[in-house]
């Protein structure tokens, strides 16, 4: 079965959750347990496992939801993903490993627009169960740069 | 002393003795800002510059900043650290242009090959000599006084600090005995680097370092903390200021009766829901370290570092100013070389807490620059530092501004307000 047309399905459908403000949907896009961690190339490199979002439960995922709608407090902001065509790096049979380009444009609420994030998703997909549609076991997101703007309060 | 009504016509000038009064001036004018280069970060201060975890070998070398100056901080031959202004001698550019890395023994400015040794000494210049005879140095330039600018480094249970004022008092007695035993209760072992990130702020540096210190805020604007009960104002905790103000440590003690209080609720304070629950409580899995039933210790070190300790989650931060609303925060997240592999986990769950993305950090992220923006007409006013009386002495409650007064009192010698 050829893959890629549900990845690249997957990646729009998790785009418009979180760009179009369905955040409730986003936990469900991972399996649980899963990862999600927002991180920099350079950490990367450096081997050091830190992100400024981490999460290895879809509880973890659920928390965020709800700590943004009901906690946190920040400027009113929507962001615009645009994401690129992924790559299929390895598949073992049950399990995908891919890399996925990624850009966000963030505008604030006083119509400031910015070039975000840009960077790569390296996912983990597991793909034994054919009738099942895909979810991220893993999704590290990992930003080209090492400077957040003022703080990020959506997931990438 | 100037009343409020005649400084009105001067900025620059401090409207009161008071120290629960602060001029919006001070975040917003020009001459001030480049004052604050040399009265501040060139001054009597220890700047904090990296971690020794940083630069373990020798010619391990990270980049920074002391305020606007770019410095390099290096490893030498024998296990001592240096800095030195990342400025070459020749025609000013920067001699290491990356973060970091290893140079051996030999840093070379890129642009016209001119070599420096691990101590920031000129020892070579591409073709001194000429080509077949022609060209070259005419004499000796070498001597010291257009070279980079060397630093005093000192180091501290791991942290590395610079100065480059002769009159800086070494660092024990620059922090004082109780700000001195706060961050040795924390840095109790080898550290363990666990990822660097960088967070630009669109505020002035000083609104960043005051929310720092400012412990009245903590369970006030941040939610997570307030339900949680990972610090209320309700528990039991306070604020170690140090004699001259600059530095302070702010803690909260577990107490058992907090849960029955209800001071929260009778304010009608935003942040009490006791309906708020996490679908997965592992966040809040902490263990007590230290073994002194301190949660959380927020600790600052005049005038840009801060040390944290939320829980398990530890981490520092270096403040650096990149204009007069603009601030860079540098956060290392850090953990200890023999850390099990629960304790990492631990601490990488908790890091959600803290950082540009986290549960309590992220407000602080923005709320400087809701007063950056809400002071822009209003040069000419005064801020109000009065809660917990005048002083800026330590204090057995957190429902206090007094490190705030401590800053401004460490910051108006300093720049001779
Ligand atoms: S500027 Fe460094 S060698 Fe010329
Ligand atoms: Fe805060």
């Amino acid at each position: 079965m050829d893959l890629l047309p549900h990845l690249v399905d997957l990646n729009a459908d998790y785009a418009r959750a979180i760009d179009n403000d369905e955040l409730e949907r986003w936990p469900d896009f991972f399996l649980d347990p899963c990862l999600y961690k927002v991180t920099t190339a350079d950490n990367l490199a450096h081997g050091y496992e830190s992100g400024i979002i981490y999460a290895d439960s879809r509880g973890m995922l659920q928390d965020r939801v709800t700590a943004l709608r009901q906690a946190n407090i920040y400027d009113r902001q929507r962001y615009r993903h645009i994401v690129g065509l992924p790559s299929i790096l390895a598949r073992n049979g049950t399990e995908l490993r891919v890399e996925t380009p990624f850009l966000v444009v963030r505008t604030m609420r006083t119509g400031v627009m910015d070039l975000f994030a840009t960077g790569r998703y390296l996912d983990v997909v597991p793909c034994d169960d054919e009738r099942q549609s895909l979810r991220f076991r893993e999704r590290l997101v990992v930003c080209d740069g090492a400077r957040f703007d003022t703080l990020v309060a959506l997931p990438l | 002393m100037d009343t409020i009504a005649e400084c009105a016509t001067t900025r620059r000038c401090w409207p009161s003795d008071s120290l629960t009064r602060v001029p919006y001036w001070v975040y917003q004018d020009e001459a001030n800002f480049e004052d604050e280069q040399q009265r501040i970060f060139e001054g009597p201060a220890w700047n904090f510059v990296c971690l020794e975890a940083d630069i373990p070998n020798r010619g391990d070398y990270r980049t920074t900043h002391v305020g606007a100056m770019p410095v390099i901080v290096v490893r030498d031959a024998d296990g001592t650290i240096n800095a030195f202004e990342n400025r070459c001698a020749h025609r000013g550019a920067l001699i290491a242009f990356d973060d970091g890395g290893n140079v051996q023994n030999t840093f070379r400015c890129v642009y016209h090959a001119w070599s420096y040794d691990l101590a920031g000494n000129l020892k070579g210049i591409a073709f001194e000599h000429g080509i077949h005879g022609a060209g070259g140095m005419q004499r000796d330039i070498r001597p010291e006084g257009h070279g980079p600018r060397k630093l005093r480094t000192t180091t501290l249970y791991g942290l590395v600090f610079a100065t480059l004022s002769a009159e800086t008092p070494p660092i024990e007695e620059y922090l004082g005995a109780d700000v001195l035993g706060r961050i040795r209760r924390v840095l109790k072992g080898p550290l363990r680097i666990m990822g660097r990130f960088t967070q630009s702020l669109p505020n002035n540096w000083k609104l960043y370092v005051e929310n720092v210190k400012d412990t009245y805020h903590a369970s006030l604007l941040h939610l997570f903390f307030g339900t949680f009960r990972i610090t209320r104002l309700t528990q039991g905790g306070g604020v170690l200021v140090s004699s001259d103000g600059g530095h302070h440590a702010s803690y909260t003690i577990d107490r058992a009766d907090d849960r029955q209080s209800t001071a929260y609720r009778e304010q009608q304070i935003r942040s009490e829901r006791s309906d708020y629950r996490l679908a997965d409580p592992g966040l809040l899995d902490a263990v007590d370290e230290f073994g002194d039933d301190i949660r959380l210790q927020i600790l600052s070190v005049f005038p840009g570092f801060i040390l944290q300790q939320i829980q398990n989650c530890l981490a520092v931060r270096q403040v650096l100013p990149r204009g007069i609303d603009r601030t860079d925060l540098h956060w290392t997240y850090f953990g200890f070389a023999d850390d099990t592999p629960e304790m990492n986990r631990r601490r990488l769950r908790q890091q959600n807490l803290v950082g540009p993305a986290g549960y309590v950090s992220m407000e602080d992220g923005c709320v400087g620059g809701f007063v950056q923006r809400g002071i822009a007409a209003a040069g000419e006013q005064v801020s109000v530092v009065e809660m917990g009386g005048e002083g800026a002495d330590s204090q057995a409650t957190r429902a206090t501004e007094t490190s705030v007064r401590g800053f401004w009192k460490a910051y108006r010698r300093c720049m001779g307000y």
